[in-house]
């Protein structure tokens, strides 16, 4: 055995511990029935529109965005998964030892969640063209901007609920929250009139809409970024900042 | 090599580690011993990194924790065996680390052979597993990048006596190898058996700290004869403090001088040796009374 220490850089090489990151994320009962699930909602609501929808609205654009829909509110639970395990099972206590720049590891899983939701959503876009061969109409018109736009609009909602895993660091509420808060932010700004303006720009239901449909003009892009920097930069940089300081205990 | 200095952490007003110091070296191992409660794992979650030390601080072959390159190949870390995720094997908890650390697959095969964990163990689910086979995976991950330093919190725990013997000769072994050892307990016999050095602390300050036979020595002598109170009588007519324990004579003197007495008035020893653990386990007894829930209960 040598005496001297390893000569270095601090740490581990990012690429290891995006590696890391990316297996934690499917080597659980918990995290390959969560991809299975998704893949599951997606594949049973094309199939019944396929079956039982109008056969009319049943283009690529139609099914592609009814396959993405149950995406929109289940991809954000893989990146809260992915921020809150090392909290939940207390794996801090290996993983922030064997990598103790923490920042480096948030940075991983908030990319690891991003790659998952990518993974899940081209298996969603082949089941919608599957559909769309079989019972579909066979047209294929999904336009550029509507393709960019719906993997923009999914990878917020992923890094949405990475930001909120690391607000809370608890599984259950950061869940919760993720799906529950900007629902009745939601209600309240088309509710409460005073706040309706306020709701233009700070829903980010409202304001990913023409992103889904590929129409983004002018203001929609500033919506879309000061929606977005409320909820997700903000809780981001807080949980970010938790994490650096917590102790791992 | 560890080194701790002046290592403190308060929460509010509760001082839970205070100013303590003390270095492990090379080819020894240490115990870091007491009760439940008195800043063990605090200081060494502050020793790793996980804690903030509100002062003083611990280096590891001479580099701050968070200043090591990947610190898995350098310092092997089991902090509580149970933080693992019940639903991966035991073989997939040391896989992910073997790719943060950069080691092979077959490194991976190799610690498990090392712990003793079969192969159908391995494939387990960690949420079946026995805190004993906990204890050994955690020791696998901690030896999973052939460190040079081990810091392991209240390894036997949960180890049946085989277990406890198999590990004493796993961290011989590792310190004999040049490795050093830092081993947290809250049982004095369980860190005794393999310690050189022992760390006694109480309400975080260390209370005691030296090598073990410096320490058990401190504990006097023990004998035991065919006539307990002719030999104590004889003892003090010899001006030697001496007082009794549960079976025999605790003697503030070298084995040597009661043996000589004994041998001039031809009393028959049972027993004659120095220190024994009882002087260590008073002094650890007392700590425990004196910072436990019972003590104050008592």
């Amino acid at each position: 055995m040598s005496t001297a220490t390893l000569e270095g850089r601090p740490g581990v090489p990012f690429s290891r511990t995006l590696r890391a990151e990316l297996r934690k994320m499917v080597d659980t009962r918990s995290g390959r029935w969560m991809i299975v699930v998704m893949a599951a909602a997606a594949a049973l609501i094309l199939a019944g529109f396929v079956i039982w929808g109008p056969a009319e609205d049943a283009s690529f654009r139609g099914l592609v965005g009814l396959a993405t829909l149950p995406l929109a509110m289940l991809l954000p639970i893989i990146g809260v998964m992915a921020a809150t395990a090392e909290w939940s099972q207390r794996t801090g206590l290996v993983t922030f030892v064997l990598e103790p720049r923490r920042g480096r590891v948030v940075l991983a899983k908030a990319l690891a969640a991003l790659a998952l939701a990518v993974v899940v959503l081209a298996a969603a876009v082949a089941a919608a063209a599957l559909a769309n061969v079989v019972g579909g109409t066979g047209e294929w018109d999904v336009s550029a901007a509507i393709a960019g736009g719906t993997v923009l609009a999914l990878l917020v909602y992923v890094l949405q609920g990475v930001a909120f895993g690391l607000l809370f660091l608890n599984t259950p509420v950061a869940i919760v929250s993720v799906l529950v808060l900007p629902t009745v932010w939601s209600i309240a700004t088309t509710a409460i009139s005073s706040l309706e303006d306020v709701g233009r720009w700070l829903n980010l239901d409202t304001v990913t809409g023409p992103l889904f449909e590929g129409r983004m003009a002018g203001e929609d892009w500033a919506r879309l970024v000061t929606s977005a920097a409320v909820w997700v930069l903000l809780p981001l940089a807080i949980g970010t900042y938790r994490v650096l300081h917590r102790e791992v205990k | 090599m560890i080194t701790i200095e002046n290592l403190t952490k308060r929460y509010g007003g509760f001082t839970a580690v205070d100013d303590i110091s003390f270095e492990v070296r090379p080819g020894s191992v240490v115990g870091f011993l007491g009760p439940n409660g008195a800043g063990k794992s605090t200081a060494m979650r502050m020793m790793t990194g996980l804690t903030p030390p509100t002062s003083g601080g611990a280096t590891l072959l001479g580099q701050t924790y968070r200043e090591l390159h990947n610190p898995g190949r350098q310092v092997g870390v089991m902090l509580d065996a149970s933080a693992q995720h019940p639903g991966r094997t035991g073989r997939e908890v040391l896989r992910v680390a073997a790719v943060s650390i950069g080691v092979s697959r077959a490194r991976v095969e190799e610690v498990l052979a090392l712990v003793g964990l079969s192969d159908e163990e391995a494939g387990r689910r960690v949420r079946n597993y026995s805190l004993g086979m906990r204890q050994r995976l955690g020791i696998a991950a901690a030896l999973l990048g052939e460190p040079q330093v081990l810091i392991l919190d209240e390894p036997a725990n949960g180890l049946d006596p085989q277990g406890i013997h198999w590990m004493r000769g796993l961290l011989r072994r590792f310190a004999d190898g040049g490795g050093t050892v830092l081993l947290s307990s809250h049982l004095l016999h369980e860190v005794q058996i393999v310690a050189d050095d022992l760390v006694m602390i109480g309400r975080g300050r260390i209370v005691a700290m030296g090598s073990k036979d410096e320490l058990l020595a401190r504990g006097g002598t023990t004998v035991r004869s065919t006539d307990d109170v002719r030999l104590a009588s004889l003892l003090e007519q010899a001006d030697v403090p001496v007082t009794r324990a549960g079976s025999g004579l605790v003697v503030d003197a070298e084995p040597g001088v009661v043996g000589r007495i004994a041998a001039d008035e031809r009393v028959v020893l049972l027993e004659l040796r120095s220190g024994g653990s009882e002087g260590l386990e008073e002094m650890f007894l007392g700590l425990t009374a004196a910072t436990s829930r019972e003590g104050d209960a008592a």
